[in-house]
């Protein structure tokens, strides 16, 4: 037992002093940052539940919440929507399958620097062709997009659902192979239709997926931040600015890590919950 | 089926369900060919602004936004991809890129499929609450920690030095949890029996594990790599001097300096995801495993 010990810990030794020191201790020194005023020359001083009452009256940081909450509730609808479409699509039998598969992930590990200039020049309010596209079509005043503090939002909305949505669908499409063919064979002879098939084989089949799926797209949509800080840099206004973002201006821009500890663990305390309630609500459907 | 069965006449009148067969298969062929349809659109759609962005790194300035929009450049301007290198530290950025994705990877790899094989392989008190740390702190976003940790790092006179990402990048739970997935597939018979034949632990991980391993140590290595390639919130943060500066950063530096030259900052677009894309299409099939075992049984 011992000697088992010593060398299972030898195995993990390497990994852990980094991963302890790097990652452990700061989730631990944060909740106690969170108690101080703190600047990074001064000394922490202890200040109570002092951050947590400014936040409750602090605009910008409501704002921020808002913003969080209405990238989230559009972007995990449309990337589930989106991705289980392609995953459906390309679990055919067709020609060029393995050629589309790549194009769908090739988003996902592009650069988010080059990705966000090039959405900006599209969505480009004069000259960019997606406006030019909707005049086409026949919109007379097509959105300012990024320039718009009420289309900004929709618009890096579009483009987290198209970059993360190769990403989601190789996750549906490995859930998909794990269904048993029979399962469809046997519907079939019952005479059940393309829609019946999809409805009481499919959907019940991708259950574990489409739960782990929520659960990831849940958490990358709370912290969503460096496409927003690259597209709009949270304008105009405060119409794009989200959570992450606060926590990074005010921590890394204004010096103030007490108080951005502070938000941190809102956002932290968010994304645990949700994490927590959707395994409950998981275990209570399987069971 | 003998040769007679051919000349029976045909029925006169086919049994019911027969008629419906030629009619099935036609809508059958219809799918197929909506589903085409739908394949090429969406690709166009995924396709489209990478097509744009190198379209418009071999146009003149006042040529990428012309209306009605050229689809074709004319004429084709290479000279944008030789300023580049003349009117930025491309060179520099590249290098500290290259330099911190390959040293982030191999530490990775190599500290993480260790790790791995204890947690999937040697059993001892404490080890499923110690791995339950490793996949807890998955679901904790970086953005709520990353001010302790930043602390952390200036204390330890890490900041501003290439060595803070290689820090944060290297000892991740992500290559923990990918390559302990792939260990329990291996059968634990394979390592009963070397421990019979007087291998250690240690013998086990290197002469069985490892080369049985390739395939998910690519997929840890290319997705680690392109990862750190790609990684702009890190370096943002800690690395503040100019010649520290990676791709991604560089980048946007550059476009800020030169907000104007539309042209000269799609060709420094593609020259940053040129590379990633060049690894991407050569181990594709890697990646899609790699993201395909940690995702599905978490």
């Amino acid at each position: 037992m011992w000697r088992n010990t010593v060398t299972g810990w030898s195995f993990i030794l390497p990994n852990f002093v980094g991963f302890a020191v790097l990652t452990l201790l700061p989730v631990a020194v944060l909740f106690y940052v969170a108690f101080t005023s703190w600047n990074v020359f001064g000394v922490a001083e202890w200040t109570g539940t002092a951050n947590f009452r400014r936040m409750w009256g602090d605009a910008s940081f409501w704002t921020a919440l808002r913003n969080t909450v209405y990238y989230t509730a559009f972007h995990i609808p449309l990337t589930l929507a989106a991705s289980l479409g392609l995953a459906l699509l390309l679990n055919r039998k067709l020609r060029g399958v393995r050629f589309f598969r790549t194009v769908a992930f090739f988003p996902y590990v592009t650069s988010i620097v080059a990705i966000a200039i090039v959405w900006n020049q599209l969505f480009s309010p004069e000259y960019g062709p997606v406006n030019a596209l909707l005049r086409a079509v026949g919109v007379d005043d097509p959105p300012g997009w990024t320039t718009s503090s009420t289309w900004s939002m929709p618009a890096v909305i579009i483009v987290g659902t198209w970059r993360y949505m190769g990403y989601y669908m190789l996750l549906f499409l490995a859930g998909l192979q794990t269904i048993p063919a029979q399962l469809y064979e046997a519907a079939q002879t019952d005479g059940a239709s393309a829609w019946q098939r999809f409805v009481h084989v499919t959907i019940p089949g991708l259950r574990h997926t489409t739960f782990f799926v929520t659960v990831l797209l849940t958490i990358e949509s709370f912290k969503v931040f460096d496409l927003i800080l690259l597209m709009t840099g949270g304008g105009p206004g405060q119409s794009t600015l989200v959570l992450s973002q606060y926590i990074y201006q005010k921590g890394f821009e204004e010096n103030q890590f007490g108080y951005a500890s502070a938000v941190s663990i809102v956002l932290f305390a968010i994304c645990f919950g949700i994490t927590v309630i959707q395994f409950m609500v998981n275990k209570r459907g399987n069971s | 089926m003998t040769a007679t069965d051919l000349s029976v006449p045909p029925p006169a009148v086919a049994p019911p369900g027969d008629p419906g067969k030629p009619t099935r298969r036609v809508r059958l062929r219809g799918w197929r060919l909506l589903g085409y349809a739908a394949l090429v659109l969406a690709a166009v759609g995924l396709l489209l602004p990478f097509y744009w962005m190198v379209l418009a790194s071999l146009k003149t300035n006042n040529d990428v936004f012309t209306i009605p929009i050229t689809w074709l450049p004319d004429p084709v301007v290479w000279r944008n991809y030789l300023d580049i290198w003349q009117r930025s530290d491309l060179t520099t950025w590249l290098r500290n890129t290259l330099l911190l994705s390959v040293v982030v990877t191999f530490l990775q790899v190599l500290t993480g499929s260790f790790a791995a094989y204890g947690f999937a392989r040697v059993r001892f008190p404490g080890r499923n609450l110690l791995f339950l740390a490793y996949v807890g702190t998955i679901a904790v976003p970086w953005q709520s920690y990353m001010i302790p940790q930043f602390i952390l790092m200036s204390k330890l006179q890490l900041s501003n030095t290439l060595w803070s990402i290689v820090a944060l990048q290297a000892f991740g739970a992500f290559g923990v949890f990918l390559m302990k997935q792939f260990y329990e597939t291996i059968p634990e018979e394979l390592s009963e029996s070397a421990r019979v034949d007087g291998l250690s632990e240690y013998g086990i991980y290197r002469r069985i594990m490892l080369p049985l391993s390739r395939p998910a140590l690519a997929s840890l290595a290319l997705l680690t790599f392109v990862t750190t390639w790609n990684d702009y919130l890190g370096p943002l943060i800690y690395l503040r001097s100019p010649e520290l500066r990676t791709v991604q950063l560089g980048l946007n530096t550059f476009i800020s300096q030169y907000n104007a030259e539309y042209a000269l900052i799609m060709t420094g677009s593609v020259l940053s995801v040129l590379p990633v894309a060049v690894i991407f299409l050569l181990g594709q099939r890697h990646f899609i495993e790699g993201i395909a075992t940690t995702g599905l049984k978490g």
